[in-house]
């Protein structure tokens, strides 16, 4: 060894290091950890299961879709929020949308237009549009307003493109509505708004969202995806918003479910660590237990 | 209490968590780096290893020892990402793609943890905990090494010698690293943080659909991956991801464990120097800007300027509800302003300025606490500008902890400077300028601009967060930010070395009259100043046409 030249030495024992190093951090240390995880913490080291009638169904920190199979929600379940994690919840492609905060301009689909795979053309929804129409759809389903700022009546995005970009406007295009739809407004500064023509570039003119009168009723989670994809918790705000759907499919006082969604909600750690999430797996679980 | 309250509460008892393992941690970090015993741990690794450990380097060798480990660091990551087929726990999965592995390799040996690839596909569990995690120790053990030889160099006088490369990086895992892992770990599993070894199952979900529960050794890795500032996630969705961070407790904990070691290290700094004030002159410059920041980063992201923000009515896009927006905005920022990268929110979807602070952090030079090492040597660079920079001003020969910064140190001390910036602005030129680099970007127009720049911010000062929307996971974009990575870590060790070197040759100049004190609020006032006035002159340009044209319009 001593004989060697100093770069070749460095060289033999960053090898050997690397070699001793991992089967002391990447062997030792994680079986270790292992080993006493699993005997100590057996339930939270294998992913806190929840279990129905004796069979997993699923994790107590994972958050799951409570759709049927078309995609429709299951009317007799609280609903988790939207997700970005592949079609909804999927822990292999765990994931969040990404989107950006001034993502407002979808792009239309061109009728009878092909992708290169040969699929019709879909476009594709820009982050607000995604909000209104989640906003709008909850709306319905839960019989209350799913009105917005920032979104047309349609559930979808109200933003003009203003020709030209600076001065005056000569024109302006309600984008997000393809024709041959009615602009959500008729006139903007004095110029006549026309719909929205798929396969035309806008892209020139200034994006003006326009806010309109509307407050929303739908809380944010409700209409927005969470960073994991996973996320298993909604606001009380929103679990509140389902109750009476859910008293009213499941033949429950609607009372029972609010007193449920309380059983449910965690509140702050030490009162003052995160915020305050209802568990909806655990919610429909005890849900389905009431009725059984 | 309502949620800016709880934020507030949060931010401060961090605070006061942080202040409180100050003294005792930083302490113990210069007995570790001080001490002339071995443990018999120790003994039988320097022996397998083949080093004298009482034998001390001059900074040449050092830095060569320091290379030669991290090149064969590299070489043996990405063997097993493209050997993982053949060996044992992969899971069934493929071979990682060459491009890929090579990016991933380069960035977990520097500590950045940039990921181009999406972790629960790609990496089976034995390539997860026994290169990315190992990397996970020794990076961060490297980047204390390095912070510890530098300040030898101001401490030790006539001198050849700035310590012992495999001493330095032993002892930094062994003795400081594992321990607070081992118990971290074990903390997080009881928290909800898997630990298994098991395959994806399947499960029946209530409504009749099917998921599939992934495992893994998640909280060794998740543990030493905040408290190494390394930011790898053992899932694509990093610490947003349940089986990363369960709970707002779980979240608290991972936020101090990021925070921990930076914020300790200045107090070991004074120790070594033997001036304690020194050490809590450099706290206070590195608390000052990490708290303004803190507190901006909330700010901007509860008062909700944007479109989609203010039609949803809060910037809860990308944020799980857990956490909420403050716990995520003091996430985002503690994870900038260290080298850390783990994300428990998503950047790409925060407000305009919210996702501009995460990248102002990096842009610092992430000092502020920085890096475990790196953001304690890359204070003391800026502090040794900053004296410069005064004596200019007053026309007194620079001086910091009685060595003169001559000719020699501050052209190290400016080549140092100078490296981030010019990977960030130059990689960014050549990323606008050809279709491959454009092709990334997720969003259009301004946020799109932001994707790219934030990426070239990311890798080349090592720390690996990312607006996650921009698809790097090419052969271009691997292999640009992989050349950002390395030369971003590599090159300032080397001038960093350079300067422990020839600091430590000097003989002390005695204080005078005319000697700049470095420890009054006055000195911490001017440290700030330079700091963001160098990093404004830099990076505004680039700023404004990303999330300032944003933010603005």
């Amino acid at each position: 060894m001593e004989r060697l030249p100093s770069w070749l030495r460095q060289h033999i024992a960053a090898i050997r290091a690397i070699v001793v190093l991992t089967l002391l951090l990447g062997g030792v240390y994680p079986l270790v950890i292992t080993g006493v995880a699993q005997a100590v913490f057996h339930a939270e080291a294998n992913g806190s299961a929840v279990q129905k009638d004796g069979k997993d169904v699923g994790s107590a920190l994972v958050g799951q879709l409570f759709t049927d199979k078309s995609g429709n929600p299951v009317a007799g379940y609280f609903q988790s929020r939207p997700s970005a994690a592949g079609a909804g919840y999927d822990m292999l492609s765990t994931a969040a949308s990404n989107l950006g905060p001034e993502d407002v301009v979808d792009v239309l689909p061109v009728p009878g237009a092909k992708d290169d795979e040969g699929n019709p053309d879909t476009g594709r929804q820009s982050l607000l549009t995604q909000v209104c129409a989640r906003s709008k759809a909850i709306g319905e389903l839960e019989g209350v307003s799913g009105a917005r700022p920032y979104c047309t009546a349609d559930g979808i995005g109200a933003v003009l493109k203003v020709f030209p970009a600076v001065g005056t406007p000569t024109r302006a295009v309600s984008v997000n509505q393809a024709c041959p739809a009615t602009p959500f407004v008729a006139v903007y500064e004095g110029v006549k708004v026309e719909c929205g023509k798929p396969g035309e570039d806008y892209s020139a003119g200034r994006t003006v969202p326009v806010r309109g009168g509307a407050t929303a009723v739908v809380p944010p989670d409700a209409v927005t995806a969470s960073g994991s994809g996973l996320d298993p918790d909604i606001s009380v705000a929103y679990a509140d918003l389902q109750a009476p759907r859910i008293a009213r499919e499941r033949h429950l006082p609607l009372g029972t479910v609010r007193t449920l969604i309380r059983e449910h909600t965690t509140g702050r750690a030490l009162g003052f660590m995160g915020e305050p999430a209802v568990n909806v797996l655990e919610l429909n679980l005890a849900l389905d237990g009431k009725r059984g | 209490m309502g949620a800016t309250a709880a934020g507030v509460v949060f931010i401060a008892s961090l605070i006061l968590a942080l202040g409180l393992t100050y003294r005792p941690l930083g302490d113990y970090m210069y007995r570790v780096y001080s001490s002339r015993r071995h443990t018999a741990l120790e003994r039988g690794i320097y022996r397998l290893i083949g080093v004298r450990p009482d034998s001390e380097q001059r900074w040449a060798v050092y830095a060569r020892a320091l290379l030669a480990f991290s090149v064969i660091s590299i070489l043996v990551v990405y063997g097993m990402q493209r050997l993982q087929d053949k060996l044992f726990l992969s899971l069934g999965m493929p071979p990682v793609t060459g491009h890929i592995a090579w990016n991933t390799a380069i960035s977990f040996v520097t500590n950045t943890n940039w990921q181009a690839y999406s972790g629960e596909s790609t990496m089976g569990h034995l390539v997860q905990m026994a290169a990315l995690a190992v990397q996970n120790f020794v990076s961060a053990a490297v980047g204390m090494a390095v912070a510890v030889a530098l300040v030898r160099g101001f401490a030790r006088s006539r001198t050849d010698e700035i310590g012992n490369f495999w001493v330095d990086l032993v002892r930094g895992t062994v003795r400081i690293l594992l321990p607070i892992a081992v118990v971290g770990a074990l903390v997080l599993v009881a928290g909800g943080i898997v630990q298994n070894f098991a395959s994806p199952h399947e499960v029946t979900t209530l409504t009749g659909g099917t998921q599939a529960i992934t495992g893994g050794p998640v909280a060794s890795q998740e543990v030493i991956k905040e408290l190494g500032n390394n930011g790898g996630g053992f899932y694509n969705t990093n610490s947003a991801h349940p089986f990363e961070n369960a709970t707002g407790w779980t979240n608290w904990v991972e936020i101090f464990l990021i925070l921990l070691i930076p914020f300790a290290l200045p107090r070991t700094f004074g120790r070594l120097v033997g001036q304690n004030r020194q050490g809590y002159a450099i706290l206070a410059v590195m608390g000052t800007l990490a708290l303004a920041s803190v507190v901006l980063t909330n700010v901007f992201e509860l008062s909700g300027h944007a479109t989609v923000v203010q039609a949803v009515g809060s910037a809860m896009e990308g944020k799980d509800v857990r956490f909420g927006v403050p716990d995520s905005a003091t996430f985002a920022a503690a994870t900038t302003l260290t080298s850390t990268g783990a994300v428990n929110s998503f950047h790409d979807s925060f407000t305009p300025f919210g996702g501009m602070m995460t990248m102002f952090n990096m842009m610092l030079g992430e000092v502020a606490p920085g890096g475990a090492g790196a953001g304690l040597y890359g204070m003391l660079v800026l502090a040794v500008i900053t004296v410069f920079v005064a004596g200019l001003m007053v026309g007194r020969t620079p001086e910091y902890l009685g060595k003169k910064i001559g000719s020699r140190e501050i052209k190290l001390a400016s080549m140092y400077f100078l490296t981030t910036p010019t990977l960030v602005l130059v990689g960014m030129a050549v990323a606008m300028g050809n279709q491959a680099g454009l092709a990334a970007m997720l969003n259009s127009g301004a946020h799109g601009f932001s994707e790219i720049l934030y990426a070239f911010t990311s890798a080349s000062n090592n720390n690996g967060s990312a607006f996650g929307g921009v698809t790097v996971n090419t052969p271009w974009y691997d292999v640009a930010l992989g050349l950002c990575m390395a030369f971003g870590r590599f090159l300032p060790i080397v001038f960093v070395l350079a300067l422990a070197g020839s600091l430590a040759r000097q003989a002390p100049v005695p204080e005078s009259a005319g000697t700049l004190p470095t420890h009054r609020p006055q000195f911490v006032g001017m440290v700030v100043g330079v700091t963001i006035i160098v990093v404004a002159l830099t990076f505004l340009p680039a700023l404004a046409l990303g999330p300032l044209a944003e933010g603005l319009s």
